[in-house]
């Protein structure tokens, strides 16, 4: 066995979770492991106590509103996959989660364990910056939530505090028409991007009403690109329009590490911006034709 | 003193009753005290897909997951697969298709493969090659294998 003493516990309701994450000191919570696990077996992790969520009733649920998909964050990555097609509202979602590890990792990986692990190359909380996602965190003090640009507080550091959980996440529709893309570059299928950029487009007579651009893996915490969307909304949705904005991504600063150097990221993040924005723009022109 | 459960499980169809350390992972589990050894460890952190299995008709990397974890499930490893008639048509079409040289990946992606085909039913080459990028083989350059799934995928939907 690799991983260190721990003691186990199994809460089935949230409420018998949450008074127990209230009690223990030195705790981890078990999502899908698919990153604990790993630094468990490594003993990168050597918590006192693992709470495994796996456990715990209702933290499972996909409810669909008129206003958002609130997904329970224990919803595996290929529940949400099934559930994140092309007219679910939230398309980026599932073109994202191609993505993300393999088809054996998403059987068992969840949103909210990506979304707690917040790896800066992550797919999951790229895309839920783009929907504006709201996130409910509940704990011993009550309910919270958390807009998602209010949920990165540094490198793999979520806003969630000790005694607290993510239980659920809701992605927020777009009420205009809109086409979307995802695209990333790793070394390998199934690796950590490098660099991921999605974005979402509402094209309305050629001309770009609104747009939605976020990045992972050029820095520490995933990115919405503010810059970048002021400079496509309200310009004609071209080629050109999509290389300036492409062009002020590449100028952002962007971290160096074991993989690869910044500049490269740099390159690649100007590259992948102009790409989905290409391809969000011509899937904004086939709803634009449904209609 | 260790922290331990008793569980009770379903290997390869046989019900199976252990008490189990909490931190020991699933594939520990089924190789030491369910004397399974035909699930492979190679890196225990979830990159190389050697210990894959099936959970619940899902294939999983057992490395990732505790044997408390499995606690009411029923999972099928690659000692499972073959029934009195013979080889399944996924570990046939290895050996059909040279999809093995060392055999350590096999009972990986096999079991990967099984799982995905369960699926997925018609694959072309680049779906198997996407199914099978989560296992790792430093023998064959995966054409074998690709082969493979592309041969048991067609039996599989009986056209063989």
């Amino acid at each position: 066995m690799k991983p260190a003493p721990f003691t186990y516990h199994d809460p089935t309701t949230v409420s018998e979770l949450v008074s127990l994450l209230g009690s223990l000191e030195d705790a981890r919570l078990l999502a899908g492991g698919q990153s604990l696990m790993a630094m468990l077996n490594l003993r990168l992790a050597q918590p006192e106590h693992l709470v495994d969520l796996n456990t715990v009733a209702g933290m499972d649920g996909i409810e669909a509103s008129a206003t958002g998909l609130r997904v329970g964050s224990m919803v595996r990555q290929a529940t949400l996959l099934k559930n994140a097609g092309p007219n679910t509202g939230i398309p980026v979602v599932g073109e994202a989660l191609r993505w993300v590890g393999h088809f054996q990792t998403r059987t068992r990986g969840t949103i909210g364990g990506s979304l707690s692990h917040l790896d800066p190359a992550a797919e999951l909380p790229a895309v839920s910056l783009l929907h504006d996602a709201e996130l409910t965190v509940e704990g011993p003090q009550g309910v919270r939530r958390v807009p998602m640009r209010e949920w990165p507080r540094g490198y793999m550091t979520p806003n969630v505090g000790e005694h607290e959980v993510l239980t659920s996440i809701e992605f927020r529709y777009w009420d205009e028409p809109h086409g979307y893309a995802f695209e990333e570059f790793a070394r390998r299928h199934g690796d950590f991007a490098l660099v991921a950029v999605g974005a979402l487009l509402a094209v309305s007579d050629g001309v770009i009403t609104r747009a939605a651009v976020a990045i992972a893996g050029a820095t520490p915490t995933p990115a919405r690109l503010d810059e970048a969307e002021k400079a496509l909304v309200g310009q004609a949705a071209r080629p050109d329009t999509f290389r300036s904005a492409a062009n002020i991504v590449r100028q952002r600063e962007a971290m160096s590490d074991a993989y690869t150097d910044a500049r490269y990221r740099q390159r690649l993040a100007g590259v992948l911006t102009e790409r989905v924005l290409m391809k969000a723009a011509s899937r904004a022109a086939e709803t634009e034709e449904d209609r | 003193m260790p922290d331990t459960r008793n569980i009770t499980l379903t290997v390869n169809g046989e019900p199976m009753a252990a008490q189990v350390e909490t931190r020991v992972h699933l594939a520990d589990f089924l190789r030491q005290d369910a004397r399974l050894t035909g699930t492979h460890l190679g890196c225990e952190h979830g990159v190389c897909g050697s210990c894959t299995v099936i959970v619940d008709g899902e294939a999983v990397r057992s490395c990732l997951m505790l044997a408390v974890q499995a606690d009411g499930k029923s999972v099928t490893t690659i000692e499972g697969l073959a029934d009195e008639d013979g080889m399944h048509p996924v570990q046939r079409a290895f050996q059909d298709n040279h999809g093995l040289q060392c055999g350590f990946c096999t009972p990986g992606m096999v079991m990967t493969l099984t799982a995905y085909l369960g699926e997925n039913g018609e694959p072309d080459d680049r779906d198997i090659r996407e199914a099978i990028s989560g296992n790792m083989c430093r023998c064959t350059g995966y054409q074998g294998i690709v082969a493979a799934g592309l041969q048991a995928a067609e039996e599989l939907r009986g056209g063989i």
